[in-house]
């Protein structure tokens, strides 16, 4: 394997809630009563899971109507190394189950003993409830083979309702190693050295900070590694006066984008050593390291930027790089 | 309608990077500036003369949002270009390219695509697209309802051991992008000695409730070929976009293949989002070469081959344009 670039663990996460909508949202409350419905089309067909149209005609779906609680094995596949996301610990089958009374399968677990042996296309299968049941596809813990039901699970109809769910959890979470790529690396490597590496466009000479893989320009792969300057000049400023958690000063501090000197694309980041107020456009200034001990494959190499005391680079200068 | 009815579209170069297991050298805009820039030169074309560009890639399997941006730098977007994106395979953006020069007012487009499956946990990148109400909370993934599809086959006996096993090995996992060049007319003449006519191209979608399909047969794969003009004449080449065993057996079926007469060469780990663009280049490549008169390219999308575009290339084109 090759390692030419840095590499991070990266957790993608989004906590969402969804609507569930008339049709799906009284199905799941129908399961969190421990009953299964279905949703009959124009054309005499009764979809289960309800789906809220027709997906033969488009048109909307009937009212809707009881079904199963048993059903059939249509399809399955073994899952022999149960994750903890799953709906049973041991070894199990997703099955696609028919209904009595559905003329659609609905996907979920079968439970048939941790034995594949036990399950097939064509088995009867029953719903087995959980105890807690908060109006989700997981009130039905998972099905399992008819006859063991019948002597496990007293097969009644909830006689009472509670009614739709409105919203349901529906969170994301996904693990990934990130990577950062052969120019990245270069530039965060060198970073932990106390160095500046940009690249340089073969073709219009502009040099990149960070290297990119190819000049928006030109595209050509800007990767002639340049050393820039650790000084150079604010092309823009911003004076932060709200305070939020992640600010990494009391407010008022200015954050500023700095033109390296021997760099064609300026770098963001904070100036200290100066009131706020006279940070302007133009003013010189110069990276204050971290302590050597300190230094690491991250811009937060630098901690902030100082003046330099150099008078003032011309507008002229900068033009071009706003 | 989707034959060519106006102007004749040809795809007239193609280029791919070999698909690598997994790739930590390259990121968005490294991996598509080699391929855009080779198969820019395969034609013959400066970039400065693309009249749009159109890409395929997902942010869910790279885990970076609006990663599709960062991968512009590799089509050279300054000064500013036509551009547009589609959050799937890039066969999608190749169908999206088609519709734009059938408007008669550019000559030329470049379609590309991207993935890296390496970063992630595939199956459950994939899970994502799953039904957020019925499916998701289980944690259901993509290659369990592979499985699914795979027993439905060999149920109606039309599938055995070997296709179970190839579900069991799993999804193979790489790293990759690909380019193609198309061209209207004239133009496509210039820029390739025999171009790759787009004689028909069309793609359909069935529901999303799996349980509604069956699972048995693609109509969708059938309806398309339908509309893209499959039928009635046999393809000297035929690429199919197949994770699966099983899949391959539900495709040649509803595309009325059949080996003898049509060479179908075996699926390879092509990168998630890149392959089905990489089918379409390859069956080009053919007619390109000179080594088949007539190829068909096939894309699938989505569990359990969801959705699925077919596109009839010829050394002819129909119409004059
Ligand atoms: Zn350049």
């Amino acid at each position: 394997m090759q390692h030419d670039g840095f590499e991070a663990p990266y957790r993608l996460e989004y906590t969402y809630r969804r609507s569930t909508g008339p049709v799906i949202g009284r199905f799941l409350g129908a399961l969190r009563d421990r009953r299964l419905e279905g949703v009959k089309t124009s054309a005499g067909r009764v979809l289960s899971p309800p789906g809220e149209y027709d997906p033969e005609t488009g048109e909307d779906v009937g009212a809707p109507i009881d079904v199963g609680p048993g059903g059939v094995v249509t399809t399955w596949t073994w899952i022999a190394e149960p994750k903890p996301l799953h709906p049973v610990a041991r070894p199990f089958a997703w099955a696609l189950v028919r209904l009595d009374g559905a003329d659609t399968a609905m996907l979920h677990a079968v439970d048939v003993g941790g034995d594949s042996g036990n399950i097939r296309t064509g088995l009867r299968v029953s719903p087995r409830w959980r105890a807690v049941r908060t109006g989700s596809i997981r009130d039905l813990e998972c099905f399992v083979p008819e006859d063991l039901s019948a002597r496990t699970e007293v097969r009644t109809l909830a006689t009472e309702s509670s009614g739709p769910v409105a919203m349901m959890p529906s969170s994301v979470q996904l693990d990934y190693t990130i990577t950062a790529g052969r120019h990245l690396s270069t530039y965060l490597r060198a970073l932990a050295t106390k160095r500046i590496v940009g690249g340089r466009c073969p073709s219009c000479t502009k040099v990149y900070l960070p290297p990119r893989g190819a000049c928006p320009t030109c595209g050509v792969p800007a990767d002639a590694e340049t050393e820039v300057a650790d000084r150079g000049t604010v092309t823009t400023f911003c004076i932060i006066r709200i305070p939020f958690d992640a600010a990494p000063f009391p407010p008022p501090y200015a954050s500023v984008a700095v033109l390296l000197d021997g760099a064609d694309m300026p770098i963001f980041h904070l100036v200290r050593g100066v009131e706020p107020e006279e940070v302007r456009m133009g003013m010189r200034v110069r990276a204050v390291w971290v302590p050597d001990a300190e230094l690491g494959p991250t811009l937060a190499s630098i901690r902030w930027f100082e003046p330099s005391g150099e008078p003032d680079a011309s507008y002229e200068s900068i033009e071009g790089h706003l | 309608m989707s034959s060519v009815a106006g102007r004749a579209i040809a795809i007239v170069s193609f280029a791919e990077l070999p698909p690598a297991e997994r790739d930590t050298t390259r990121e968005e805009a490294e991996l598509v500036q080699p391929v855009v820039a080779e198969a820019l030169a395969r034609a013959g074309l400066d970039r400065k003369d693309v009249g749009f560009v159109c890409s395929g890639s997902c942010d869910y399997l790279i885990g970076r949002p609006f990663s599709f941006v960062a991968a512009l730098d590799g089509v050279a977007p300054w000064p500013p270009i036509r551009e547009s994106h589609v959050e799937m395979d890039g066969a999608w953006a190749l169908y999206e390219a088609w519709v734009r020069l059938r408007c008669g007012d550019i000559d030329t487009a470049v379609v590309y695509a991207y993935g890296k499956s390496s970063l992630g946990d595939l199956p459950r990148v994939l899970a994502q697209q799953l039904d957020p109400y019925y499916l998701a909370p289980l944690g259901v993934d993509a290659d369990a309802l592979a499985g699914l599809q795979a027993r439905a086959l060999v149920d109606a006996g039309r599938a055995g051991e070997r296709e179970l096993a190839s579900v069991r090995e799993g999804r193979r996992i790489s790293d990759g992008a690909a380019a193609i060049v198309l061209a209207v007319g004239d133009v496509a003449r210039r820029l390739a000695k025999r171009p790759a006519w787009i004689r028909g191209i069309d793609h359909r979608i069935e529901t999303h409730q799996l349980g509604a399909r069956d699972l048995t047969r693609s109509s969708s794969t059938r309806l398309a070929a339908e509309h893209a003009g499959a039928f009635g004449r046999n393809p000297d080449v035929a690429l199919l976009h197949a994770a699966f065993a099983h899949e391959e057996i539900i495709l040649k079926d509803a595309l009325g293949l059949d080996a003898a007469t049509t060479e179908i060469p075996p699926p390879r780990a092509d990168p998630m989002i890149v392959a089905g663009l990489t089918r379409l280049g390859r069956a080009a490549s053919r007619i390109l070469d000179g080594t088949a008169g007539r190829a068909l390219a096939h894309a699938t999308s989505g569990p359990c081959m969801q959705q699925n575009l077919v596109c009839v290339l010829d050394g002819a084109p129909e119409v004059a344009p």
